[in-house]
C-alpha cells in the first residue's frame, strides 16, 4: 500500500500535544526514581561509587519505564484502530477475544516448543491474534445492527470461551501461573533483555500514522471507503495485523491491561475527535502517560510493595468507562 | 453517459434486479422511483461497484465498472449511501476534504482546498466547518455528506434517498439544491426517492422499477399518469396539476 505522509496539513505546531509530550517525559522521570532500591541522583551524576546506581538504572529502571512508555502507546493505538474497523466504540483487543487469542498461542508455544526463540513465539501469538480478530470481524458483520454494545458483549463471551479453552490446558499442564501473567499486565518484572519486543509494538504504532486516513475512512464504512477508490479489504487486513501485532507484543512481554486503550481513545475523541491524523498521536501519547501514572500509582499506594498496574487501570478505567457510558446515554437516550 | 446492459442481481434463487438495460445521461437530474423492494438501490450500488452483479454490466463513460480500478472510477463517479456513519466525531472540513482523496491521494493541494472550500460554500456550511458531524441536525449533517460528493469532482453523482430523515424544508432544499447543482455545474446526478412528486418536478428522466424490472424510462410527464402509476405501485393515485406541476395524490 502506497503510503501516505503529510505530516505539514498542520503547519500550526500542536501545543498542546508538545505540552502532553512533556508531561508524559515528566512522568517517565517521576517513575525512573521509584523503587525499592536507593538510587540517589547525586550517585549517578558524581559517577565513583555510582556504578550499582547506574547497573539499577540500566537494568531495571530504564526497561521498566520505557516498557510502559511503549505497552500504553501501542494499547492506545491498536484500540483506536480496532474502533475505526469495527466501527464501535467499545471495542479494543482484550474486549474482542484478541488478546485471550494471543494468550492460547503462546501456550499452544509452552506445550509443543518450549524452546521456541521468544520472537518466534510472539510471531506464533500474533498468527492466533489475528485468525480470531478476523473470525470475529466476520461474525459482527453478520449479526444484525443493534445496540453498539452488543459487540463487545458478545466479544467479552467470544473471549471467555477461548480463555475457558487456554484455562484448561494450562491447567492440566501446570501453567496457569504463567498464563496469570500474559493477559495481567505487571511491569515490576521487566528487565533489560526482556520487554524489548515491545520495540516491535511500538515501531507498528509509529508506522501506522501513515495509513491513519485510511484508517478514518474505513471508519465511515465500506461504501464510503470504495467510493472514494480505496480498497476496504487490505485497510482491514493491515489494520488487524497491526492490532494482533501489538496485542501479541504485549502478551509476550509485560502482559496488557484491559481497558486501558478502550479508555483513552474514547477520551480522545471526545476532545480532538476521530480524525486518525489528528487522533492517532493523541491517543498515543495519552495511552503512554496513562499507563505510567497508573504504574506509578501502582507503586507508591502500598510503598514498599506494589499493585499490579492492571489493577490500577481496572479501578480508574471502570470509572472512566461509567462516565462514558451514561454520558452517551445522556446524548442518544 | 452509463450505460446499463442486461444487470442482473440475485441473492440465492430471488432476482432483486433482473435483466435491466438503462442509458442514463450525461447531464441532469434522474430520479429513480419505485416501490419498497423494486430493486432501486441494489440497482444504485451496482453502478457504483459497490455490489457485484450476478450477470451483466455497467459502462461509464465505456469504462466496465467492474474492471475499472477503484482509484480511477472515483474521480468520474461519486455515490452517496444512506445511513452514514455519524457516530464519527469528524468535522464538516474534515469530511468534505475526504472528497478530494481520489484526486489527492491524501496530500491535498492549493486546488483541493479549492474544491472543498468551494463545496462547502455551496452547501451553505461556512459557518458549520469546524463543528463535529455528531453535533449537527440531520438536514444539515445530509448537507455535509453531500458536500463531500460534491468536492469528489465527478461528473456522475449518485445518491441513495437524499432525502430520507429530511423535513418538509430542508427536502424541498435539498431538491432545489441538486436541481441548481446539476445546471449550474453540469453533472449528471441520479436520485433514489420515495416521493414521486419531487420526481415530479424535478428530474429531467425518470427510470421506475418494480420487482427488480424497469416498468419505464422517460419524462416526469410520462410517470405522472394515473394507469402508469396504478401499474408502478399497485394502488391508486390521483394526478392533478397544480401551477403547472403533476401532483400524485396518494393520501386520497
Amino acid at each position: 500500500m502506497q503510503a501516505v505522509a503529510s505530516m505539514s496539513v498542520r503547519v500550526r505546531p500542536a501545543a498542546g500535544l508538545m505540552l502532553a509530550v512533556g508531561c508524559v517525559l515528566a512522568l517517565a522521570a517521576v517513575s525512573l526514581f521509584i523503587g525499592v532500591a536507593d538510587m540517589p541522583l547525586g550517585d549517578l551524576i558524581r559517577g565513583d561509587g555510582g556504578a550499582q546506581a547506574i547497573q539499577l538504572l540500566l537494568v531495571s529502571r530504564i526497561p521498566r519505564t520505557v516498557a510502559l512508555l511503549l505497552s500504553g502507546m501501542s494499547m492506545g493505538v491498536a484500540a483506536l484502530i480496532m474502533q475505526m474497523l469495527f466501527r464501535n466504540r467499545f471495542v479494543e483487543p482484550t474486549t474482542t477475544g484478541t488478546v485471550e487469542a494471543a494468550s492460547l498461542g503462546l501456550l499452544v508455544v509452552a506445550l509443543l516448543a518450549p524452546g521456541l526463540p521468544i520472537f518466534y513465539k510472539m510471531v506464533v501469538a500474533s498468527s492466533f491474534a489475528l485468525g480470531t480478530t478476523f473470525l470475529f470481524l466476520r461474525l459482527v458483520s453478520k449479526i444484525p445492527t443493534g445496540s453498539s454494545l452488543v459487540v463487545p458483549l458478545l466479544g467479552l463471551m467470544f473471549g471467555g470461551v477461548i480463555n475457558a479453552v487456554t484455562t484448561f490446558f494450562a491447567y492440566r499442564y501446570d501453567l496457569l501461573q504463567s498464563l496469570a501473567t500474559w493477559t495481567n499486565g505487571d511491569f515490576s518484572g521487566v528487565l533489560r533483555g526482556r520487554y524489548e519486543l515491545l520495540f516491535i509494538a511500538g515501531g507498528l504504532a509509529v508506522l501506522s500514522y501513515l495509513a491513519a486516513d485510511r484508517f478514518t475512512v474505513a471508519g465511515l464504512g465500506e461504501s464510503f471507503t470504495r467510493n472514494l477508490g480505496l480498497n476496504y479489504g487490505r485497510i482491514v487486513a493491515l489494520g488487524l495485523a497491526i492490532v494482533s501485532m501489538v496485542s501479541a507484543a504485549a502478551v509476550v512481554t509485560a502482559g496488557t491491561v484491559p481497558f486501558l486503550g478502550l479508555i483513552v481513545a474514547n477520551l480522545v475523541s471526545l476532545a480532538v475527535g476521530d480524525n486518525l491524523r489528528r487522533a492517532l498521536p493523541w491517543v498515543a501519547v495519552s495511552g503512554a502517560g496513562f499507563l505510567l501514572a497508573c504504574d506509578i500509582i501502582g507503586r507508591l499506594v502500598r510503598f514498599p510493595y506494589e499493585i499490579p498496574v492492571g489493577t490500577v487501570a481496572g479501578v480508574l478505567g471502570s470509572g472512566v468507562f461509567l462516565f462514558l457510558l451514561l454520558r452517551r446515554r445522556a446524548r442518544f437516550g | 453517459m452509463i450505460e446499463i446492459h442486461n444487470l442482473t442481481k440475485r441473492y440465492e434463487e430471488a432476482a432483486v434486479v433482473d435483466n435491466v438495460s438503462l442509458t442514463l445521461p450525461e447531464s441532469g437530474i434522474t430520479a429513480i422511483v419505485g416501490p419498497n423492494g423494486a430493486g432501486k438501490s441494489t440497482l444504485l450500488s451496482m453502478m457504483a461497484r459497490l455490489i457485484a452483479p450476478t450477470s451483466g454490466r455497467v459502462l461509464v463513460d465505456g469504462l466496465d465498472v467492474q474492471a475499472t480500478p477503484g482509484a480511477v472510477l472515483a474521480k468520474r463517479l461519486a455515490i452517496l449511501k444512506q445511513n452514514n456513519q455519524v457516530g464519527m466525531r469528524l468535522t464538516v472540513n474534515e469530511l468534505v476534504a475526504f472528497g478530494r482523496f481520489p484526486h489527492s491521494g491524501g496530500r491535498p493541494t492549493v486546488e483541493d482546498k479549492r474544491h472543498v472550500d468551494e463545496a462547502i460554500a455551496y452547501l451553505g456550511l461556512d459557518d458549520l466547518r469546524t463543528r463535529f458531524l455528531d453535533e449537527l441536525s440531520g438536514g444539515q449533517r445530509q448537507r455535509a455528506f453531500v458536500a463531500m460528493v460534491l468536492a469528489q469532482d465527478t461528473k456522475y453523482v449518485l445518491l441513495d434517498e437524499p432525502l430520507n430523515s429530511l423535513d418538509m424544508k430542508h427536502a424541498a432544499a435539498m431538491m432545489k439544491l441538486l436541481r441548481r447543482t446539476a445546471d449550474e455545474l453540469t453533472k449528471s446526478i441520479t436520485v433514489v426517492i420515495h416521493d414521486i412528486n419531487f420526481a415530479s418536478i424535478y428530474a429531467d428522466h425518470v427510470v421506475a422499477m418494480r420487482d427488480g424490472r424497469v416498468m419505464l424510462e422517460g419524462g416526469a410527464v410520462d410517470l405522472m399518469q394515473e394507469t402508469m402509476l396504478k401499474d408502478i405501485y399497485d394502488t391508486v393515485v390521483k394526478v392533478r396539476e397544480v401551477d403547472g406541476h403533476r401532483l400524485g395524490l396518494h393520501y386520497l
